[in-house]
């Protein structure tokens, strides 16, 4: 997992633990957090295989763009794996 | 039901001017049926028992901000402690005594330079192992969206003033993580004991949204 990454911007149906306002966002990993089961899957009944679940740390300028209350300020969220991708720039 | 009572009724306000909250006369939704199948059942094949749930709800009850409080008020007494509730919250807690159960819990140390809020966007998500339950406004729409747009403006409604120098890190509890804040340990309570530093820990100062009671 590269320290840089982004949010995948992608609008499934379901039981995501995504929030919509970070997709497509790009932030610093915090931290790893370790393995859990993947609630897309637990909430419908499934094993729910485990997933790396990271801490993501993005800053308010990236998130609300020039509106950000205070750009440097930062909101940090629980974000599965298979929601990030390397963050390009 | 409305009804008369000598004396008194029980339409419009009660003496003390709250109005009365109405009789939940409707018929039960689909998960409070889902619910009671699953309890009904559950008690049916042996898995558990009426009694178990009722003595489960009482120590949920009983889970109150005191203990987060306790470890607070040992973080700011004890640095050792504090360098491991940073490390390893659960494990810190553990070890004074506190059974936080399955909860994966990490702490967030407020600093001169740093302050901490926390928030669940998508739904309530909140220590209550540690702190017992959230108070009403942080499952509120309005806080769980206004806090991760507009930080600063929401703590300064809830009487915390946030300096430009600061910096702020709101915390959103997505997933499997909950948090607790270390709020700075205000001046003038060296001669406080631990037991007495706990008393002036605050819940909402727990949260982010507040700030540990001047010390008398």
């Amino acid at each position: 997992m590269t320290a840089r990454v982004r949010v995948r911007a992608m609008m499934p149906p379901g039981h995501v633990r995504t929030p919509a306002y970070l997709r497509g966002k790009a932030g610093t990993v915090e931290r790893a957090l370790g393995a859990f089961g993947n609630p897309e899957e637990v909430a419908y009944g499934g094993k729910g295989g485990k997933r790396d679940l990271y801490r993501v740390r993005f800053t308010m300028a990236e998130v609300w763009g020039a509106g950000a209350e205070n750009p440097t300020d930062t909101v940090d969220a629980e974000i599965f794996a298979h929601w990030l991708e390397p963050a390009k720039d | 039901m409305p009804h008369d009572h000598p004396g008194h009724s029980h339409q419009g306000l009660s003496p003390s001017g709250h109005p009365y909250r109405p009789d939940d006369d409707h018929p039960l939704t689909y998960w409070q049926t889902m619910e009671i199948a699953i309890r009904e059942l559950l008690v049916e094949k042996g898995e558990t028992t009426a009694e178990e749930i009722a003595r489960q709800i009482d120590a949920m009850d009983a889970r109150s901000p005191a203990n987060g409080a306790r470890v607070v008020a040992r973080a700011w007494t004890d640095p050792d402690y504090r360098a491991r509730l940073l490390e390893n919250a659960n494990a810190a807690a553990h070890e004074i005594g506190i059974d936080i159960g399955p909860l994966n819990l990490i702490a967030l140390e407020n600093t001169a330079d740093v302050h901490n809020v926390v928030v669940c966007t998508l739904c309530s998500c909140y220590p209550r192992d540690l702190l017992g339950l959230p108070p009403d406004w942080y499952k509120s729409r309005a806080y769980r969206s206004r806090v991760v747009r507009e930080p600063r403006a929401v703590l300064h409604e809830l009487g915390v003033d946030t300096p430009a120098d600061l910096r702020l890190r709101v915390h959103d509890s997505t997933a499997h993580l909950r948090y607790v804040v270390i709020p700075r340990r205000p001046p003038g309570t060296d001669h406080l004991s631990e037991d007495r530093l706990a008393q002036i820990v605050t819940r909402d100062s727990m949260i982010g949204t507040g700030l540990p009671r001047a010390p008398e």
